[in-house]
């Protein structure tokens, strides 16, 4: 139920962001309208659980999303700077990383949260770790990587 | 004394040029990394300071006096930023996964060979 009440409010947040209307009744009553039809139809699909409505990861995964902007800078400049030396030091390779967050949902934002880092991508994800192939020894820095799982691990909220 | 609308476009000026220095150093990293998996992470380049400086600098445009509906455009591109910064890495893992499971071998170490090939 509260999950059902959550998806209401962001279905509708997202409709009088998009369509700006806070004044035309008509208008706001076909908003209220279709906001309801589509909750009524994922509740009656029964799609409302922690992935498709992860409501314990907030407020908590602002705060890393804005650290992972810091290191997503960070990584950026390293990539840029071996994209444009005159020889590129690269030394590719592929390691396994364990992948703590109990949740799906934890699991799926680190595993992007690697790929979204610049150096670093993803490749393969399985139940317990994630093969990650990295650019240079620098920036596949396994201990690093370790630390943001843990990193999300806490910020996932309780197991659903 | 600088007005507010010249602050504003020279912040963002700021934004959108160092936004494009990220795209074209992408680009160039793209054409220039030796395999299909080091090509990747010149493709985040691109996929991460790129589009969403570019996208930082239309927001703070957003806020220029001829809009008189500043939040609901800031509020917009900020959800583009929202769904770029969710979706792009999805995209390139499906790219990398779809490599690794049709059994792309990626170069590796500094030398940058191919695993067991000899000499």
């Amino acid at each position: 139920m509260g999950r059902l009440i959550i998806l209401v409010l962001a279905l509708a947040a997202m409709w009088l962001l998009l369509s700006g209307y806070f004044d035309k009744v008509l208008l706001l009553g076909f908003g209220v309208a279709s906001v309801l039809l589509a909750s009524w139809l994922a509740w009656r699909a029964r799609v409302l659980d922690s992935d498709s409505v992860p409501a314990a990861m907030f407020p908590r995964v602002l705060g890393y999303w804005f650290w992972l902007t810091f290191e997503i800078g960070k990584a950026n400049i390293m990539v840029m700077r071996q994209a444009l030396a005159v020889e590129p030091k690269l030394s590719p390779k592929l390691f396994t990383v364990p992948n703590p967050p109990r949740s799906t949902v934890g699991k799926a934002t680190f595993a992007n949260s690697i790929t979204l880092t610049p150096g670093t991508v993803s490749v393969h994800v399985r139940e317990n770790e994630i093969l990650v192939h990295g650019l240079t020894d620098e920036l596949a820095d396994e201990d690093a990587l370790k630390a943001m799982g843990e990193r999300v691990a806490r910020i996932e909220g309780r197991p659903a | 004394m600088i007005g507010w609308e010249l602050a504003l476009d020279i912040v963002s000026w700021i934004v959108f040029a160092t936004g494009g220095v990220a795209v074209v150093v992408g680009a160039l990293g793209l054409v220039r990394f030796p395999d299909f998996y080091t090509r990747l992470h010149a493709a985040g380049v691109t996929d991460t300071a790129g589009a969403e400086l570019m996208i930082l600098g239309m927001l703070l445009q957003a806020f220029s006096p001829e809009y008189d509906n500043s939040w609901q455009i800031a509020g917009k591109l900020g959800l583009l930023a929202l769904l770029q910064f969710l979706l792009s890495p999805v995209a390139t893992h499906a790219i990398a996964h779809a490599g690794w499971m049709v059994g792309f071998k990626p170069l590796a170490g500094a030398d940058l060979r191919y695993e067991g090939d000899g000499e």
